[in-house]
């Protein structure tokens, strides 16, 4: 092989690698370190920021879960929270046996989770993963849009619209172990999701993981191999249901309530999201999606009323310009980063940071004035917007938002050109590196 | 021939709606020989080639593997049943890598299935007969490459890996020079020559100096049936094959 081609190679390799690619010991001890530390830090080390580390980490399992089937096996679900919910259902019935003297340890509920998840999997899976593709997610949608509706036809067990509760305390102490803070919470939740993680990845890697692959990428060829594509597809979607029950069951010891939204449609279309925004492709995609996901959901929801507006334009924003996800844009970089040309490049994305600034702000001016004018009139025109105070009753706001839109924008399209400009001097110097690496 | 063929077709019929495609085919291809199928655009050989693989199921007849029928049965099983097939428009991973191509394809062959508890890369047989088969069809140095990025020659070629990774003991491919240079298409000829060594093969082939040069047997498939089933000298020589397709000037 000559070093051209192993360049090439590598070149491709996180690609080509994708979700299979293997982190080494070190990002993994890593992680470990970064996991037991985030807590203390500040700005996290209130009951919120513990608590919103604890609904990452629960999101990321989820998430990853969710990838098995669409990232790794092609199948687009639009109903996986319907494992993720009946998983725990299954974990807080469990926990309520606990409160009652059931001997079970409170920290290994989330396998209840997981078996719950499995086993509705393996249920509903047999059925739908007879077909792939439009069908599939047609039927998974109505699977989805089914569970739904019984956890209201069956208030017994799922508890209708007020849901289930229990408590995480009550019940069997395991080496002394108390579930009540939420910082004990969070490590559980901490140490569970890196299991699963870990799991998911080293499956990834297995004969059917690869298989999975396979599937993905052209399921004809693989019958023509030897394997039955409903086999790998049925396999693939257990999985990914039990993993969503754990992180269902993850979720009814964080909450100590399960009610019918865990099995909610909304819930399968941000698990979906964030999978896709952080990029499928990848097997950090999901990860980084999750955790951006849920930190977008907390902080803007406390800064405007508006939050879900902004979030669908994110959502929009992504699936036009970064079709895989942000773990590509950041990926996209590979070949260049050790051209001495990047340094141009970053400096043509810190000059185009000042425009699209500008035109953002002009945007959120524009969205928070009509929302207060549209669905908040009685709290009148007036309001202070990044500390400035604004009349929404008068033209000047209004044209002065126009302005920092429009003009963000064309200097914005001005900017765009250098970046382009620095982009091709950055892949015209990584190829000669490559075609002077491949003559020595 | 007092043995078992490797494949025999009885009388097998196939119409799609009224219009019949292919109208009583029988056909023997013996253990070991290279068999290839020539005949006119819209003869039906791709079609013949559906139906023994299992992407279709025949009207009626009969299609047997050594003995044995498998007619309307999936792919999957037949191919467990020790048959592999190539494909005429390129039907790969492509956004797995070469080396993985050639793995997916032989995983269910050595016997690793379902399997969930053990690492591939760390299967010893599997990247062994994976480099072997890198080998064969000469894409070693291609190995981390994603297939979908290969040049069209390098895909035919890992098409053909795909197909004989397997080890299956009947290898059917579907016109493997399509679409080649003068060049691509010998060297092309001599990996089939080689991969065919020791196993039965059954090619469709529009290219007539890659039929004559490779193939034992030659069947003639026309409008449906197959008019005849000989040797190369004696299919060239036949008026009948002359008539129907290798006599016409555009052809000469």
């Amino acid at each position: 092989m000559s070093d051209g081609d192993s360049i090439a190679a590598s070149v491709a390799k996180p690609a080509a690698a994708g979700i299979g690619a293997m982190p080494g010991l070190r990002l993994w001890l890593a992680v470990i370190v970064a996991l037991a530390v985030l807590p203390h830090v500040p700005g996290l080390n209130s009951d919120f920021g513990r608590s919103l580390l604890s609904q990452m980490g629960i999101a990321v399992v989820f998430a990853l879960s969710y990838n098995v089937l669409f990232g790794q096996t092609g199948l687009l679900s639009f109903g996986h929270a319907v494992y993720f919910g009946l998983g725990g259902y299954a974990a807080i019935h469990v926990m309520r046996a606990i409160n009652h003297g059931f001997p079970f340890p409170m920290p290994l509920v989330p396998l209840a989770g997981a078996a719950g998840g499995l086993l509705f999997g393996l249920l509903f899976g047999a059925l739908t993963t007879r077909r792939a593709g439009t069908i599939f997610a047609l039927i998974s949608l109505g699977v989805g849009e089914l569970v739904y509706a019984a956890t209201f036809m069956m208030p017994g067990y799922f508890g209708g619209e007020e849901g289930i509760t229990a408590s995480r305390t009550k019940g069997l102490a395991l080496f002394g172990l108390d579930l009540g803070p939420q910082l004990a919470v969070y490590y559980l939740i901490a140490i569970w999701a890196l299991v699963a993680a870990a799991l998911m990845q080293a499956f990834a890697r297995t004969p059917v993981g690869r298989m999975c692959f396979a599937v993905r990428d052209n399921p004809e060829r693989v019958e023509f191999v030897g394997y039955n594509t409903h086999g790998v597809r049925f396999f693939a979607f257990a999985v990914g249901a039990l993993f969503a029950g754990l992180a269902g069951g993850l979720n009814a010891i964080n909450y100590e309530i399960v009610a019918a939204d865990a099995v909610s449609a909304q819930r399968s279309g941000t698990v979906l999201l964030m999978a896709y925004i952080g990029g499928a492709g990848h097997f950090a995609g999901p990860i980084i999606g999750a955790v951006t996901l849920t930190w977008l959901q907390t902080s803007l929801s406390g800064y405007t009323s508006a939050w879900l507006l902004y979030l669908g334009l994110f959502f929009v924003l992504t699936i036009l310009y970064a079709p895989s996800g942000l773990v590509g844009l950041v990926l996209m970089h590979g070949p260049i980063v050790r051209t001495k040309s990047f340094r141009g490049v970053l400096r043509a994305y810190a000059i185009a940071l000042v425009p699209v600034a500008v035109m953002t702000c002009g945007a959120a001016l524009l969205i928070e004035m009509s929302y207060r004018l549209a669905t908040q009139p009685e709290l009148g025109t007036r309001m202070r917007l990044f500390g400035v105070a604004v009349d929404a009753g008068t033209v000047w706001p209004w044209l002065a938002a126009l302005l920092m839109l429009v003009g963000g924008f064309l200097a914005f399209r001005g900017t765009w050109r250098l970046i382009g400009a620095a982009w091709e001097r950055a892949t015209e110097e990584a190829r000669t590196l490559r075609a002077a690496a491949g003559m020595r | 021939m007092s043995t078992t063929p490797a494949l025999q077709l009885n009388n097998v019929h196939k119409s799609f709606g009224a219009t019949p495609i292919i109208r009583g085919v029988s056909l023997d291809v013996h253990a070991r020989e290279r068999h290839a199928i020539i005949g006119p655009n819209g003869a039906g050989k791709s079609t013949l080639f559906n139906l023994i693989s299992g992407r279709l199921a025949p009207t009626s007849g009969t299609v047997q593997l050594h003995g044995s029928r498998i007619e309307g049965m999936t792919p999957f099983e037949i191919n467990r049943r020790g048959l592999a097939r190539s494909f005429q428009v390129t039907n790969i991973f492509p956004r797995l890598t070469v080396f993985e191509n050639i793995r997916c394809s032989l995983l269910w062959p050595l016997g690793y299935k379902y399997n969930f508890w053990r690492r591939t890369d760390a299967l010893a047989d599997a990247a062994e007969r994976t480099e072997a088969t890198l080998e064969r069809i000469g894409m070693t140095a291609r190995r981390n490459t994603l297939a979908g990025v290969l040049t069209y020659a390098e895909q035919r070629a890992l098409e053909i890996g795909i197909t004989i990774a397997g080890d299956a003991d009947v290898i059917l491919l579907d016109e493997p020079t399509a679409g080649m240079s003068r060049s691509e298409a010998d060297h092309a000829v001599a990996l089939i020559r080689s991969v065919s060594q020791d196993r039965t093969l059954l090619m469709v082939e529009h290219d007539m100096s890659v039929v004559f040069d490779l193939a034992d047997r030659i069947s003639v498939l026309v409008y449906g049936q197959v008019i005849a089933s000989d040797t190369p000298e004696r299919v060239r020589a036949s008026e009948a094959v002359q008539a129907a397709y290798l006599g016409t000037p555009q052809h000469a």
